[in-house]
């Protein structure tokens, strides 16, 4: 250490433009941290992370043979790699640096200036106390696992795996359902282009299957998560598909040959709007193209009576086989790309709308299978007697902007809600009625699709709609017909009630967290947002990352977005995935617990607290030993120790009194 | 005579002072997203970070008050979303056991407290902290410094060791503003 021993200062106070000058007095703050025991150079400056700041740390350092710095200005969570790699490079360990929080915590959240500028001096001098007790830490090194796992094959899922599969890395891709594919695969046409989903989607699905550095999992779902950054241990759990992916040639024949005729269960894929039979598959081009059989329904499965035409069928190929068992694959990653995507907004629970309650109200995800020309009907808009509707009316927000659901817009709905009533318009050319809240088009031509559709005839009603109730008719004209429904709204606009009676109503369902949302966010430790969606490490700065080291996000999981977002925060996540696999190793913060052996009573008190059990016991020496390598630096079994024999690199119960009794001394 | 100074010479009335231990992954991150938020809240916390509010030993606690804290704050992750799995149930079974005693030392009670508070609940510090700061202003000032210095006085001879650092000579040292 320089300066024989000497502990030396320097405090640095940030202006940060005038988000912490504007109220506090930095100068003021600064000559009094001069005072500071211990403190020999003390300054205000402008912006402290920037290069000049850094460089004004480095030269000071030099100078002043500085040992210790105190930087007051943002959270640490920001920058305080910042300024530790400023100190590493003027010299001194990067542990010898301390931050205070006074614009987060400080600025930002109080204007009291005098009240705040004392505050910051409180905040200098526990800062400065607690540096002069620092300790010269060296980084600890882990090695990262090579492989990674994408959980959830949607577009978001799909495209990061490629991307990841494409830079030689190997890849699991687990997807819960039996086709990767996700919402995307469900919708007709995309805005603003009106490109085709399944045309655009469909190779990725294909290239997913072919690529070999791809290990696809369908039917299948994460169990279990241990370890940490760069050393994942997951197990998967392969759910019984009973039908043998290797075997299984895709030839449909089973299917075929199902002693149900035709369909009796509902058809997920199509959103109940047909029947599938037990063994199924959920659409024609699903990756991998194998059979799934639903056991809750197989005859054979269920009663255990059956004349199994589909083995028979099967014949030598032996690809359906009841016997098969869930299969436990315990696997071994790196990095994480979290894509689960989201859920719809269920329509039921506004019971105004009438979901459920009048057969021509539909859902938006409905109406996307209606309109397809794969879906239930060939992609004729119909309504359930069968007749094509002349009038149609699509509401907006449906959960989402509502105070009493989902506060969030859902962001996609304005222009899914144009693209249906645009493809409503030009399968049946039906009038079509847009209620809207406030029409929300940002983005690369949305706007001009906004326009396109609102010159194509579509009547956009700024409204939210209050009511919908049926057509009072009389009974004997209605010829069996199913009665019209009226939609109610003020139409703000013109500053009138209105009341229109429409043949078909669809509902444009916002978008929410999976319903396991919770579950997924505690097997991987990371945080949920207010809404329940997952919790990104900053929402500008790292929006693919988490506060779990390892973990990335990509598409709606973190938030509703359309597919050209969800694509692109897909390829940022398996970016960031790779350029975590590429450096190797990854440094950890050197906060792990060590015991001092001298004054360890070996009481063993510390050994059922650890959660990663790190803390062993020395039978020889009668003294608790810990793993440095397994230590996670949570502290616990510090705070516990009743002998005070445990520390904790970093937390040192002496920097943590110095801190207390700075903060609370009165100069 | 700590208190009595400040108010007598500067003529500010008391305002409580709230030192916090909050959780490096939930509610210190909370409070950087309520500032982020621009939220308004009481300025009267001091906030100490730590990794994980397993890591707050009890004697924090009780430094903290005996260095002239009216009220102690510690935050963490709620139940089951703890960073390292379980360290914010050893915090609450120490919280438990130590109001009893802060309540046998005298301190009311209400002058601790614990709460869950996750990386998205940036309003729950808001709210939290501006309770606390109500209560405690019900309360009045705790003014332990001047209650031992008394104490001190009295039993000299028996004085304990007030704390693991001694640093009120370095404090004398440094000059006033």
């Amino acid at each position: 250490m320089k300066g024989n021993g000497e502990i030396r200062i320097g405090f640095y106070i940030c202006h940060c433009g005038s988000n912490i000058a504007g109220v506090i007095d930095v100068e003021r703050v600064a000559e009094y941290a001069g005072t500071l025991p211990g403190v020999v150079v003390s300054r205000d400056y402008k912006y402290m992370c920037s290069d000049p700041g850094q460089d004004l740390l480095r030269q000071d350092i030099a100078e002043h043979r500085l040992n210790r710095i105190v930087v007051a200005s943002c959270s640490p969570l920001l920058h305080e790699q910042t300024f530790r790699r400023a100190a590493e490079a003027g010299g001194i360990n990067p542990y010898f640096v301390q931050m205070v929080n006074i614009r987060e915590h400080g600025t930002w959240v109080h204007d009291d200036a005098e009240y705040m500028t004392g505050k910051a001096m409180d905040l200098a001098r526990a800062a400065a106390l607690r540096v002069y007790a620092h300790q010269p830490l060296e980084r600890k090194q882990v090695p990262i696992k090579p492989d990674v796992l994408v959980v959830g094959g949607g577009i978001a899922g799909i495209h990061a795996a490629l991307t990841m599969a494409d830079a030689g890395k190997h890849v699991y891709l687990v997807e819960r359902e039996p086709t990767i594919g996700g919402h995307m695969a469900q919708f007709d046409k995309t805005f603003p282009t009106l490109d085709c989903a399944a045309c655009i989607l469909t190779p990725k699905m294909t290239a997913v299957r072919a690529h070999p550095n791809i290990t696809l999992w369908t039917w299948s779902e994460v169990e279990k998560v241990d370890g940490f950054i760069g050393n994942y241990t997951v197990t998967v759990k392969r759910k019984a598909r009973y039908v043998d992916e290797d075997l299984c040639v895709g030839c449909m024949e089973c299917i075929e040959a199902c002693v149900y005729k035709r369909g009796k269960f509902d058809d997920e894929f199509n959103v109940g709007l047909s029947k599938r039979k037990p063994v199924y598959i959920p659409f024609p081009q699903a990756v991998p193209p194998v059979p799934v059989i639903d056991a809750g329904n197989c005859l054979h499965l269920s009663k255990g009576k059956c004349k199994d035409t589909c083995v028979e069928i099967c014949g030598d190929r032996k690809a359906i086989n009841f016997e098969i068992e869930p299969e436990y694959q315990e696997i071994e990653v790196g990095a994480v790309v979290l894509a689960t995507g989201f859920q719809p907004f269920d329509a039921t629970r506004i019971p105004y709308y009438g979901y459920g309650k009048y057969p021509n109200v539909y859902t938006a995800l409905e109406l996307e299978r209606l309109v397809n020309a794969s879906g239930p009907t060939g992609g004729t808009v119909r309504l359930p007697d069968g007749r094509t509707p002349e009038r149609v009316a699509i509401v907006h927000c449906v959960g989402s902007r509502d105070e009493h659901y989902n506060r969030w817009c859902s962001r996609v709905c304005c222009m899914y809600s144009l693209k249906l009533a645009h493809l409503v318009k030009e399968k049946t050319g039906a009038e079509v009625f847009n209620f809207y809240i406030d029409m929300r088009a940002p983005g690369k031509s949305m706007e001009e699709f906004y326009n396109r559709v609102s010159t194509e005839g579509v009547h956009l009603v700024r409204g939210r709609v209050a009511d919908v109730y049926a057509e009072q008719t009389d009974e004997k004209k209605t010829n069996g017909q199913i009665g019209r429904v009226v939609i109610q709204a003020e139409d703000t606009l013109i500053g009138r009630i209105r009341k229109i009676p429409v043949d078909m109503l669809i509902l444009s369902t916002g978008l929410q967290p999976q319903h396991d949302s919770e579950d997924i966010r505690r097997m991987f430790n990371i945080s949920c947002s207010a809404g329940g969606f997952f919790l990104e490490r900053h929402p500008k700065l790292a929006p693919v990352n988490t506060f779990t080291d390892g973990i990335f996000l990509a598409g709606t999981c973190q938030g509703p977005k359309d597919i050209p977002d969800t694509v692109a925060q897909a390829g940022a996540a398996a970016s960031e995935a790779l350029a975590l696999i590429d450096r190797g190793v990854f440094e950890l913060e050197p906060n792990t617990a060590y015991v001092l052996e001298e004054e360890c009573s070996g009481c063993k008190s510390c050994i059922p607290l650890c959660p990663y059990t790190a803390i062993a016991f020395e039978e020889e020496k009668k003294k608790a030993e810990i793993n440095e390598a397994l230590c996670k630096g949570c502290g616990t079994c510090v705070a516990s120790c009743p002998s005070g024999s445990i520390r904790q690199h970093l937390f040192e119960d002496e920097e943590i009194y110095r801190e207390i009794h700075g903060l609370l001394a009165y100069a | 005579m700590h208190r009595k100074e400040e108010s007598g010479e500067t003529g500010v009335p008391w305002r409580p002072r709230i030192v916090a231990f909050f959780c490096n992954w939930c509610t210190y991150t909370a409070a950087d997203l309520a500032g982020v938020s621009r939220m308004k809240y009481a300025p009267n916390t001091r906030i100490i970070r730590v990794m994980c509010s397993g890591r707050i030993d009890p004697q924090f606690v009780l430094d903290a008050f005996t260095e002239g804290a009216d009220g102690v704050l510690i935050g963490g992750c709620h139940p089951g979303d703890c960073h390292y799995s379980e360290g914010n149930y050893k915090a609450l079974r120490r919280y438990h056991l130590l109001r009893r005693v802060l309540t046998g030392m005298g301190i009311d009670e209400r002058r601790f407290r614990l709460e869950w508070i996750s990386a998205s609940e940036g309003d729950k510090v808001k709210q939290v902290i501006n309770e606390m700061v109500e209560q405690l202003q019900q309360l009045g000032p705790l003014d332990l410094p001047t209650e031992r210095m008394r104490l001190d006085s009295e039993l000299e001879e028996m004085r304990p060791r007030r704390s693991v650092i001694d640093i009120s000579e370095e404090l004398k040292e440094a000059a006033h503003v």
